[in-house]
Formats: structure tokens, sequence, C-alpha cells
């Protein structure tokens, strides 16, 4: 009995763990909990992509891909755990999809050598590759987001926002409060009046936020929220009758879970985004041949094309492409994860080979170098149509006011080397 | 009229309005506690069980639809029809009432006699196993509940207002609902525990179990009894509240707001849950209102608390909580 037992266990064991072969590249993600609603799609997208490349290619130059999935229910502890229980698979590369465990495997992945990649969330000054050997966050951070939103409102106004009242409403977290820096400098800069309005998680009551709104009357209002705040929030601007067409949330403001549940209230809300939506790329048809009719969709299915799904499917494009950029580096398909961030240093993505993998326009070309781990930043702004319930992209790629980012995050990067002891690299 | 005061008043407005949210859910807790001694760490998941519930009624959305496409290859998600609102509640009611009878039947009947602790760690147990069924049934998306309720301005108060004071007051629709509702529920529930048999025989049981046995009344069906009207409590709080922010996982968590209400008001009495909410609410609103900006805002989870441990310190017992008369 005890023999079959164990025999039982190591077969359960062999069969969850990767074949030793495998580009193992963990799926660190939430389908539980508070947050589940964002984590799902990401989840699903970053899943379908690499299932794609094994079914349609068999893998990246020739190794399957091995997609092991971790709960972090957004949970800072637990994405530790799962990052401690994962990386002696070896882990290629991770992507903690969360800004408070982000900033706790920093330290660890210097240790480790272990890339951490961190699109569009984590510790904006890791863009500073000098600093950053291990973390990446290309194509755009919380800063650049903030200077987009920024530029788009200048763009509005003619050029000038003197004299404007901006308000931020923003998620009482590491997260929420990555972009009041930034903003508190740009008003400097273009002479507008910041209002930073905190939301405690999960932020489900925001009456005295939105009060202070409408008493205030700001002429535009930004949000970084995540989860119910969102939605929340969406529907209390609608309830005050707050413009929606100057409410600008920032990518991770931006899905349809944000704005479905105020109906025709979210009608004319904006948001930044950092690639493309929807299911009109040619990579579709892919995944419809290769994964949904096989019967292969991570997950319910049913989030294909979303917002979220869209971003984990980025995620997976640009992990699977500075794979491919390390196994012609090293000169050999089996990589490991030393190999792997020199395949992030070296990418370079250019709107052609986007074309190529079947999405074109989906994103932003950049080139990463020793010092740049960052992008160039730009994001796009996106409108809810509450009839057609879909976002419409309203601009093109808008870049970020380097001017005043550059500064900042060489200011916290250097904090950062001082206070760890790293001598900066790439002189 | 001074422009801080006519706020100020506004903030007062809402907080009570915020308050009468608050005590929604703060009432299933009384309920429970009342009748059986049992905090039911459960409240907020069966809050957000019964809003998933009436959606996804509501929707004709296929329950378990998740694993019965994976174990049968099959592609079902709804069944092609949409419910009225009003059936669509009923329904959802009474599955409430037929997860009180699971409960009782499957945890509570096994528990008799055991100390309140077990009891309340079997609340946290079920609290969990409710929230994962809650997602293997209806799935963890958002969802939209829209059971025709208001939401929005009140044009009414605001022109009103606007007239006597020359400033147009916010008010929620939803929240002047929400008040009404809760008006109906507690005199609902006091003529029914005042003047029913089986209100009187709730009651008997809450002042003493034993005698309350000796006499004929049925532990079991009052149990049945009060775990269904606290689910459908829940489900009431489920419907404001998801009406507000969509039925999803953190709807479960507005029972940390009910806690401070609780403390504040008492455990065992349905007036202090109403008076516990207003004074919590308008507490928060104008502490944020007044205090927040100097602090950097964001005051009113922890301030809640603040204000509940410093009527504790005074009243252990909450304001309408039964005295605690220890005899030695």
């Amino acid at each position: 009995m005890k023999t079959k037992f164990v025999s039982l266990v190591v077969a359960g064991i062999c069969a969850a763990a990767p074949a030793m072969a495998d580009l193992v590249i963990p799926n660190m993600s939430y389908r539980t909990g508070a947050y589940a609603p964002g984590g799902i799609p990401y989840a699903d997208g970053f899943n379908d992509y690499f299932t794609l490349l094994n079914a349609r290619d068999g893998g990246i130059g020739g190794e399957k891909v091995s997609v092991p999935e971790c709960e972090t229910a957004y949970n800072t502890e637990k994405g530790v755990e799962c990052y401690e229980a994962t990386k002696g698979l070896g882990s290629l590369v991770y992507n903690p999809l969360s800004t408070g465990i982000t900033y706790q495997l920093i330290p660890k992945a210097l240790v480790d050598h272990i890339p951490i990649y961190t699109p569009g969330y984590g510790r904006t000054s890791a863009a500073n590759g000098k600093v950053f050997e291990w973390v990446f966050n290309y194509p755009a951070n919380y800063w650049d987001g903030a200077s987009v939103a920024i530029k788009y409102l200048l763009d509005q106004n003619g050029g000038s926002l003197a004299g404007k009242k901006i308000a931020l409403v923003y998620h009482n977290s590491a997260y929420g409060k990555e972009p009041i820096r930034t903003l508190q400098d740009l008003a400097a800069k273009h002479g507008f009046t910041l209002t930073e309005l905190p939301v405690d998680a999960p932020g489900q009551e925001q009456k005295s936020q939105w009060l202070q709104i409408r008493r205030d009357k700001p002429d535009y209002v930004l949000m970084w929220g995540w989860g119910v705040m969102n939605a929340v929030a969406v529907q209390e601007a609608a309830n005050i009758k707050f413009p929606m067409e100057n409410f600008i949330g920032v990518w991770w403001s931006g899905s349809e879970n944000d704005v479905v549940p105020a109906g025709d209230g979210a009608n004319g809300y904006k948001s930044l985004a950092m690639h493309g939506t929807g299911m009109d790329y040619p990579l579709y048809a892919d995944l419809k041949t290769f994964v949904y009719d096989a019967g292969k969709a991570s997950g319910n299915g049913d989030q294909i094309g979303s917002v979220l799904y869209s971003r984990g499917v980025y995620a997976a494009m640009v992990i699977a492409e500075a794979a491919r950029k390390a196994q012609e580096l090293a000169g050999t398909s089996a990589i490991n994860a030393v190999q792997m961030r020199e395949g992030f240093e070296n990418l370079e993505i250019t709107e052609a080979r986007m074309a190529e993998l079947g999405l074109p326009n989906f994103g932003q070309p950049f080139a990463a170098s020793c010092a740049d781990h960052g992008g160039p930043g730009a994001a796009m702004l996106q409108q809810w149509d509450a009839t057609a319930k879909k976002w419409n992209l309203i601009t093109g790629f808008i870049a970020p006011d380097q001017e005043v980012l550059d500064p900042l995050i060489a200011a916290d990067s250097e904090a950062f080397a001082k206070e760890a002891g790293i001598t900066q690299r790439c002189n | 009229m001074p422009e801080q005061l006519l706020y100020a008043m506004e903030v007062t407005l809402n907080g009570l309005m915020a308050g009468v949210m608050y005590s929604l859910v703060a009432l299933g807790f009384v309920l429970i506690f009342k009748a059986s001694g049992v905090f039911n760490y459960a409240q907020g998941v069966l809050a957000l069980f019964a809003a998933l519930t009436l959606v996804g009624l509501q929707n004709g959305q296929v329950p378990f639809a998740h694993v019965i496409n994976a174990i049968f290859d099959t592609n079902l998600h709804t069944f092609g029809w949409k419910l009225p609102a009003l059936l669509a509640i009923l329904l959802a009611a009474a599955v409430m009432v037929l997860l009180a009878i699971i409960i009782e039947r499957l945890v509570l009947k096994h528990l008799v006699s055991q100390a309140p602790i077990i009891l309340f760690m079997a609340t946290i147990g079920l609290a969990y196993f409710l929230e994962g069924l809650g997602d293997v049934m209806w799935g963890a998306d958002i969802k939209k509940l829209d059971v025709g309720l208001p939401q929005g301005i009140s044009d009414t108060i605001e022109s009103l207002t606007d007239r006597w004071f020359g400033y147009g007051f916010f008010i929620d629709n939803l929240d002047i609902v929400a008040t009404l509702v809760a008006v109906v529920l507690v005199a609902s529930l006091t003529l029914f525990s005042q003047y029913s048999k089986q209100g009187r025989a709730l009651r008997a049981v809450a002042d003493d179990h034993q005698a309350a046995l000796s006499v004929g009344i049925s532990l079991r069906f009052i149990w049945v009894l009060v775990w269904s009207i606290a689910g459908f409590v829940a489900l009431v709080a489920g419907i404001m509240w998801g009406t507000k922010s969509g039925v999803q996982f953190s709807l479960s968590l507005i029972a940390l707001k009910a806690l401070p209400v609780l403390m504040l008001g008492g455990f065992t009495s349905i007036p202090g849950a109403i008076v516990g909410g207003l004074i919590i609410g308008v507490g928060e609103k104008l502490f944020e209102f007044s205090i927040g900006p100097m602090v950097g805002g964001a005051t009113e989870n922890w301030f809640a608390y603040v204000l509940a441990l410093l009527f504790l310190v005074f009243r252990p017992q909450g304001l309408f909580g039964e005295k605690i008369i220890e005899r030695v």
C-alpha cells in the first residue's frame, strides 16, 4: 500500500513537472480573490500564446515551452512563494503581474540570476539597465503613462495646461503611488494644480473622493486603479455627472471589467493603451485553428480578444521573442536564465516583425540595450463606446516627456544602486 | 451660509446614506448572533453568493458550466433566456433558503452544544467553501447587476437644496432606495420577531436554548429559519452593493465595513445595527472631509475601527447590546 502511494506521488510529480529540455516560463497568475476578474484574462492570453507556439511551431527554436501556472491571488507573500517553488524548474523569466511582488523579487533576481519582466507595471526606475541588470519593463512604465496622459491633455488644450485643475484618484498602494512624483513635476512644469485622492483597497466605497471632485470641479481626473476600484470610480464619476471624456485611466484601469458594470454611464471614458486590442489581427486565425478549435484554450475560453487577454498575449509575445534572441546569441536552443537575460537586453521588435507574428500595429517597436530596459514608453488613448461595448483607439502612440522622466529615473535607480551596493554598468 | 458648512452638511447626508449600506450587511450578522450566539464569518460571502446567484439566474447562466464543459467536452454557457428581475430575486431567495437548510444539515446539526468558538471556526470554513463554490458555479468574472434600481444623482434633491442654500447637494438615488429598503427590512424583522409565532420562538432560543428546547421549540428549525432570513438579508445587501460596483469577489469584503458597525451598535440589536451604521457612516465621512486632507486622505477604513474602539472603551457591549452581567 505504502509503495503504491509513493509511486503515485512520484508519478504525480513527474507529470506536473516540465520535461528537463523544455523552456520553462512560469505564469504567475491570479484566478482567485478580489483581483481575479483582471488576472484571469491576462493568464489566459499568456497561456494561449505559448500553446499556439507549441502546437504550430513545435515551441521556440524547436524547444517546447512549458508554462507552469502558480496562483498568487495578487498577494505578495504568495507571489514570493510561487517564485521560490518554481525557480528550481529552470525558470527562464518571471512576469509577476503585481508591483508588490515585483518589488520583492528584484533583490532575489540579483542573487538567483533570473530575469524579471514587468511590462507596464513594477518598479519604474528598473528602466535604467545600468542599475537593474536583471529587470526589464519595456515597452512602457507608470511614469511614461503619467507623462503620456499629460501630453494628451496638453494637445487637447492647445499646448497649455496653465491654471487647469487635475485630480489623481489612485489605489492607495505602491502601485497607485507610482505616478505621483512624475505628475507633481509635470504640474510644476506646465502650471496645473494636482490634487491627490487616495482610495483604500479594495475601493468599493469612494463617496468621499467623488464628493470632493464634485466640489473642486477639476478639469480632468486621472486614475491609477485596479480591480473593483476602477468600476466603482467609473460609476461614481457617472453619478456626479463628471464629463467622462475628461476622465482618463492608466492601462490597468482600461479593461472591459472597468466599464461594463456602469453600463451607459461609462460611455466616453478614456484610458491609456500600450497595445492594441480585439481580434482583428491575423494571429487570431492561428489561435483559432491551433488553440481554440483544438480545445486547448486556457481557462473558460470566454476572455478571448479582451483588453487584458490581449495584454497577456503581448507579454507572452515579447518573452517568446526574447527567448528566440537568446537562442540566437547563445547558439543553442536549450537556453538558461542567464542567456535569456541576454536575449531581453538585445531584443529588438520592429513593426515588420510584429506583422510577421500576426500582430501588425499592435504594439510599439522598440530596441532594448544595456542601459535601456524601459523602451520608448509611448502609449495610445482608447475610449469606451457603451453602445457598441467596445474600446476604440482615438490616438496613435504618444511619446512621453523624457526631459522630465529621465532625471526621475536616474535619481530613483541611483538611490537603489547605493542602497543595494550595485556598481553601475554599461560604461 | 458658509461654503464649508454646506459641504459638511452634504458630507453628513452622504455619510448617513453610506451608513445605511453598511447596516444592511451588519443586519445579517446580528440576526444569526442574536439567535445562536454565533459570529457568522461567512455573512459577507453569503452576500456575494446571493448576488452571483441572482445575476446567474437573471441572465440564464448555466451553473457549473466550466466543470460541465471540461468533463463532457460541451460548450454550454447560457440557457438562452433572461428572467425578469423580480422572478430572479424570488428564485435567488429560494436558493438562499435551500442553502440555509443544507448548512443546517451538513454543518450546524453536528455542532449542537459545541463552544461558540467551534461554531465560529465552522463559519470560517463555510466562508471559504462558499467563495469557491460561487466561483465554480458562476465564474470569477465581473458581472453587471441590473434589477432596475435607479443610480446617479437625485435631481430633485439637487434642485431643492440649490434653491434653499444656493448649492445643490449630491445624493445618490441608489442610496435613497437602500434607505427605504432598510426601513422596510427593519420594520418587517421587528414585526416578525415581536408578533409571529416563529419570531417569538426565535427570541426564546436567543434568550435560553435549553429553556426553549424544554418547551418544545425545535432548535434545528430555528437555525434554518434564522440562516434563511440572514441569507435573504445578504441577498438584499448583495443587490445594493452589487448594483453599485458590479458583482465580483470584492463584494464579500463588504463584511469588513460591517464589523465596526457591530462593535459600535452591539451584536444583538437590530436597531443597534442601524444606528451603528449611521454613526460609522457619518463619522468616517466627516473625518475624511475635515482631517483627511491634512493626513494624506484614505482615512475611512481605519477611522471606522478607531471610532468603534472608542465606543467600546465606554460600552463594551456596544450602544444597544445586552448588558454583560457576570454572577459569581
